[in-house]
């Protein structure tokens, strides 16, 4: 599998995935752990990339998504946005509607 | 001096009704994003281009602006991205 196909092979095997400097436990940037924070506030079931770790996603998706900045929150295999809009979503109530919609919200 | 690299290339792009860049670079020195060189800028922006277009969308045009300079110089970037007829209101 090419680098692309693993990008949409993610994308389509995962209801919700977080593209992140760092792991969700070990977050390596400011921005990377308070979308974590969120996502955890809104009881998501979501995977995750370390991007640190594969560097040929990690160039890859940049130009894959048009959006060259770390985290990026994909629902649906859609690019929601990166922790500004993550944030502002999540303070309107629009997010946990959206994870609820892909049944990604823990029991 | 990023500032105002990243004003000219936002003004050149959008004509902008209102233009506001804020750098909030030494906030975060020493972490290990700001390592690497990159700095961290907020920007506020209304202008006729945004209008009807998803957050996505806004901040896509907005980083397609800014070209290589997110690649190096700029580490992370808040956009409020507004349409004119938004900032009114």
């Amino acid at each position: 599998m090419n680098v692309t196909e693993r990008i949409k092979d993610q994308l389509e095997n995962n209801p919700v995935v977080l593209y992140m400097k760092g792991t969700p436990d070990f977050p390596q940037c400011g921005f990377s752990a308070q979308t974590v924070q969120i996502l955890d506030a809104c009881h998501a079931k979501y995977a995750y990339v370390n991007i640190l770790e594969d560097l040929e996603v990690r160039e890859a998706l940049k130009e894959y998504s048009h959006w060259p900045t770390y985290p990026q929150l994909y629902i649906g295999g859609e690019l929601i946005g990166g922790c500004d809009i993550v944030t502002d979503l999540y303070t309107k109530g629009e997010l946990s509607k959206m994870l609820a919609a892909a049944d990604a919200i823990a029991e | 001096m990023t500032t105002h690299t990243i004003k000219q290339l936002l003004n050149d792009a959008f004509q902008p009704e209102l233009l506001e860049i804020i750098d909030n670079s030494a906030a975060h020195a020493g972490h290990a994003g700001a390592r690497s060189g990159g700095g961290h800028y907020h920007v506020t922006i209304v202008a006729d281009a945004f209008e009807g277009k998803s957050l996505v969308q806004r901040h896509q045009l907005i980083y397609k602006a800014l070209g290589d300079m997110m690649k190096h110089q700029i580490h992370a970037l808040g956009i409020n991205a507004l349409s004119p007829s938004e900032h009114r209101t």
